[in-house]
């Protein structure tokens, strides 16, 4: 019986949140599905039970009740979104390894739910990127420009990885990065995995993801601070150096907000709250240097995504923007904290 | 229209306010035994003034007021005393305290009392007057005595009277119904305020939630230069310091009072009581308190006689036992829950909330904390909670004051929306107590630090007055032996006259310095003489005046008395020993020590008498309690003892830990008043 006050609580509770933002990824992923295949439903699948596997035995091993913190699903947003983040047809051990990484050594390694300063489904993925590079850039062409996989052969791809032939192909920021020599037009014109604004199929993902997290804010799982700013930061950097489309633009702000990661990584990553900067001013400052090392990393680092490194970094960087942006507390003239 | 300011923050719990609505107030009547506790205020306790056997009459003074944060306590109808002994009186802690019982002979006989119709022929001080002895405190909750509020220092301007009308908690309509049916005693109490304060402005704050509420009232302001000011509906708007930021836009300064900020509060069911007390010289013997949820068959307020038992205002509203988990004292957000039914109505109860187990349901366990931000977002005060359960459980308690916990008011707007279910403000209780424990415990190490060195320093030097001493005597000694030995060889009357002279020249010279020394006694007198006559005189002013002050001035002035006391004594005694021939050389400081040590065991038998130090011995006990508790929780979960034992034993530790807080509180406001 709890004798202290307050004796009534809200209607929101940490499982409602968790599915919440697994029923956010559903139009991301239906669209994903329809322009790349059933690879990335076949990833989810499988990587969700690893998930919960290796939950299970973390759990065990630091002697936690099982079902009680199952119960929270976290397990199965980690894994939703790092299999949403690979490669679709990868194969079903660099599944594995990835989600292994992120549960057993991102989460429950640094003491589980609300004590992991990195966000495991982006610290499973960078270690997979740094490990299985080929893997991981092998993306599959989207539909009307390359052969989709059937549902067969997409777990045939997953599960017995030496006897499936994808085609891979570059996606849209590798090309926009290696171009030295096209102006932004022709290269549009030359690569048919360009699209209307961005990548083929890419840039409906992104909307997709947009929209599932326009929802999440509606259902004020998070604030919109974080993610607008990110977004604020990238757009501002695009149009900075777009360079009105010569051969060394690094692509038009509508290209990077539509490209790869970004919506995802705004809604869905940015936003975990576990490892972000709590309070107001902190997440319009996290999200923002997110927004800009994305576009620093896309453009003129060495890996054609950047969400994953950005977040890492800015994770590094969480408590020290905390630190920093601690609030005024009432009656008080200035944040205690901040000096 | 009067611009709304808003403040950080706030929920909007469900209000659950319909249910207490349908009916208007009802009469609780008359129980035959009323209980009515000695302390139903912040501050000293009251002492009573009457005997089992007595008869009193409604009205009738029972208790006097024991010091300036204290109030009396009157006789809620009339009947016999029937018993002055500790009962069980509501408090979170479920322990027994002093109370006086009534058993009411029904009649209802009111004691020869009159009030004064026309206030305006009453100057401050009159009022004031009136307002203490009628027993007025804390009808909003917090039990703070409304003549204490109420006198602020002469030099603090007023600009604004906020009369708060808010009631933000879900379920407690008690402040509602008072102003749908008296708001015209609501505005005479307000209008008395203001001729007390004698504000710029003054303001009644009313969430839009309460249509019929704020149509009273305009309707009864009408005319008159009280604006009554809507805003919108957010918990917790009625916390004092969110009320000032909504209306004024200024903040209290933390640690501060309103009146830093030129603004003083009082609750709407205060203004009645203080129009009752004036007008009518009708004491605060009753009071508005709602009795509601799923736990009573027909949720309604009452006008109910303090002192009477829960037990007997829950009938009168059809309460089931079976169908009510637990009994809740105040609201869902911010009540506590009463020990059992049995004890009795105060002056701050404004709710019994008798919820069904799925109305409030008891919360499940508590899962990782996800750092969502949710409730900082909720967090009134602009903190930062979820870092604050992170420091709480760590115990990293500097980074906890950093954070500044002591802002936290405990509202729960927190613990309601933290989708992890975690009891945050359960950890900031216990934070809060353990940081001020701390406190204490440094604060007093300190002292007797500082009383060791200074013994030690004494004793040195005594020792060394003590060598001193032994060393003249031995030269003395040799020097008559000399001078026997050169007496008793040929004499030089020459050299013996030359000697007396040089010894003479000593002496005065030595006698110069003694000269000095009687200086600084003379002057230490003449100064606390001086001091003494400032402070009489501050005191006879005040004391005409009829200001709040009179009692620290009189407590300064008994110091400085028994100050001066110890100075003339050094002085004469000082005199005395010079008055001889041979000054002993050590004399003076002993004398002067000895005065030293007598002011210093005045003042400590002065702070032995003080209530602060009572109510840290009482804390000290309260402590110790708290910790032997503890220690039998821990080993009964090493037993792996029942759940329920251990239960129970969380229950104490909780219920000892939160006492233990409430009396520090308690002796930092006595440390402050
Ligand atoms: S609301 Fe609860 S879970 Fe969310 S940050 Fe605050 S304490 Fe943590
Ligand atoms: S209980 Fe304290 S920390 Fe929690 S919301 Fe209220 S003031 Fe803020």
């Amino acid at each position: 019986m709890r004798i202290t006050s307050p004796h009534a609580h809200g209607p929101m509770s940490t499982p409602r949140v968790m599915l919440n933002v697994l029923l956010a990824t559903v139009p991301g992923i239906v669209v994903m599905t329809h322009f790349f295949g059933f690879g990335t439903l076949v990833n989810i699948l499988w990587g969700g039970l690893v998930a919960v596997a290796c939950e299970a035995l973390a759990l065990k091993l630091r002697g936690r009740p099982l079902g009680f913190y199952l119960k929270d699903y976290s397990a199965l947003v980690t894994a939703t979104l790092l299999c949403i983040a690979l490669p679709p047809y990868s194969p079903w051990w660099l599944i594995a390894v990835g989600i292994a990484s992120a549960i057993l050594l991102a989460k429950h390694l640094y003491g589980g739910l609300g004590y992991n300063p990195f966000n495991p489904a982006m610290a499973g993925y960078v270690i997979l990127l740094i490990s299985f590079p080929v893997q991981m850039t092998a993306w599959a062409p989207p539909r009307g420009v390359g052969e989709l996989p059937g549902l067969l052969e997409a777990l045939q791809a997953c599960f017995t990885p030496a006897a499936f032939d994808g085609v891979t192909m570059a996606t849209p920021l590798d090309v926009m990065k290696q171009n030295n020599s096209l102006l932004v037009k022709d290269l549009w014109q030359q690569n048919p995995q360009f699209g209307r604004w961005a990548g083929v199929g890419w840039e409906w993902a992104n909307l997709a993801f947009l929209a599932g997290g326009a929802w999440l804010l509606y259902k004020r799982i998070f604030t919109w601070h974080a993610p607008v700013a990110m977004l604020a930061a990238l757009t501002l950097m695009a149009a900075l150096f777009n360079d009105g489309g010569s051969s060394a633009s690094g692509g038009s702000p509508l290209f990077h907000l539509l490209s790869g990661a970004t919506m995802f990584g705004a809604f869905f990553i940015v936003t975990d709250p576990v490892t972000s900067a709590v309070s107001v001013r902190g997440r319009l400052v996290y999200g923002a240097m997110i927004g800009a090392l994305v576009y620093i990393i896309r453009v003129r680092g060495n890996y054609p995504d950047a969400v994953a490194f950005a977040v890492l970094i800015m994770n590094f960087a969480a408590p020290f923007i905390d630190y920093y942006t601690q609030p005024r507390t009432y009656g008080h003239q200035r944040s205690g904290g901040g000096e | 229209m009067r611009k709304i300011y808003g403040f950080h923050g706030g929920i909007h719990p469900p209000e659950n306010k319909h249910q207490s609505l349908r009916s208007p107030i009802a009469d609780a009547g008359i129980p035959p035994e009323l209980v009515i506790p000695l302390s139903q205020h912040i501050g000293a306790p009251s002492r009573a003034v009457v005997a089992v056997g007595d008869r009193v009459l409604k009205g009738q003074m029972i208790a006097e007021p024991s010091g300036f944060v204290s109030v009396p306590v009157h006789a809620p109808t009339s009947g016999t005393i029937a018993a002055v002994e500790d009962r069980q009186i509501a408090h979170p802690s479920g322990h027994a305290a002093p109370c006086i019982v009534i058993a009411s002979d029904g009649r209802d006989q009111w004691i020869e009392h009159g009030g004064k119709a026309d206030y305006t022929s009453l100057d401050k001080a009159e009022l004031l007057e009136r307002i203490r002895n009628a027993g007025i405190a804390g009808m909003g909750g917090a039990g703070f005595p409304a003549a204490v509020k109420l006198s602020v220092k002469p030099d603090i301007k007023i600009e604004t009277l906020i009369i708060n009308g808010t009631e933000c908690e879900p379920y407690i309509t008690a402040d509602d119904v008072l102003m749908r049916e008296r708001a015209g005693e609501i505005i005479e109490g307000t209008n008395i305020l203001r001729h007390i304060v004698q504000p710029h402005e003054t303001l009644i704050g009313i969430e839009d939630n309460k249509p019929e509420a704020l149509a009273a009232m305009r309707a009864a302001a009408e005319g008159s230069d009280i604006d009554i000011v809507e805003f919108p509906t957010k918990y917790p708007s009625g916390g004092e310091k969110q009320l000032i930021e909504i209306l004024t836009g200024k903040q209290v300064p933390s640690g501060g009072l309103p009146a830093d900020v030129g603004v003083i509060c009082q609750n709407v069911g205060s203004a009645v009581a203080i129009r009752d007390a004036v007008v009518d010289g009708r004491p605060l013997i009753s009071r508005i308190t709602t009795v509601t949820g799923e736990g009573v068959a027909q949720p309604q307020n009452f006008e109910v006689l303090l002192g009477t038992s829960m037990h007997y205002l829950l009938d009168k509203a059809g309460y089931s036992a079976e169908k009510n988990r637990r009994l809740i004292m105040g609201g869902p957000m911010m009540g506590f829950t009463v020990p059992s039914p049995d004890v009795p109505i105060v002056k701050t109860t404004n709710c019994l909330l008798a919820p069904a187990e799925s109305e409030l349901p008891t919360p499940p366990p508590a899962q990782a904390c996800i750092r969502c931000g949710m409730c900082a977002e909720a967090c009134p005060v602009t903190l930062l909670p979820q870092q604050m359960f992170w420091f709480a459980q760590g115990k990293e308690f500097e980074k906890l004051e950093l954070h500044n916990l002591f802002d936290c008011i405990e509202c729960g707007a927190c613990s309601w929306v933290c989708p992890s279910n975690i009891p945050l403000v359960q950890y900031y209780r216990a934070s809060k107590a353990e940081i001020l424990q701390l406190r204490r415990d440094t604060e007093k190490s300190e002292h007797s630090r500082i009383r060791f060195e200074a013994r030690q320093e004494r004793l040195a030097k005594e020792e060394a007055e003590k060598e001193a001493k032994r060393a003249a005597r031995k030269k003395a000694a040799e020097e008559r032996a000399q001078q026997a030995a050169t007496a008793g060889g040929d004499e030089d009357p020459i050299q013996a006259a030359i000697e007396r002279a040089k010894a003479k020249k000593a002496a005065q010279q030595a006698g110069g310095g003694e000269v000095s020394e009687l200086e600084k006694l003379e002057k230490a007198v003449a100064t606390t003489r001086k001091r003494l006559e400032t402070a009489t005189g501050k005191l006879e002013t005040a004391k005409a005046e009829g200001s709040d002050l009179v009692e620290a001035l009189q407590t300064g002035v008994d110091k400085t008395k028994a100050k001066l006391e110890a100075a003339e004594k050094a002085l004469h005694d000082y005199q005395q020993a010079n008055s001889g021939e041979q000054a002993k050389p050590a004399a003076p400081t002993d004398a002067a020590q000895a005065a030293i040590e007598k002011a210093m065991a005045a003042r400590a038998a002065d702070a032995s008498l003080s209530p602060e130090d009572k109510a840290r011995g009482q804390l000290e006990k309260l402590r110790q309690r708290l910790e032997k508790s503890r220690t039998k929780l821990a080993e009964s979960r090493e037993n792996g003892d029942e759940e329920k034992i251990i239960e129970a034993l969380e229950a104490t530790v909780e219920r000892l830990s939160q006492k233990v807080a409430e009396a520090e509180k308690q002796l930092q406001e006595t440390e402050g008043a």
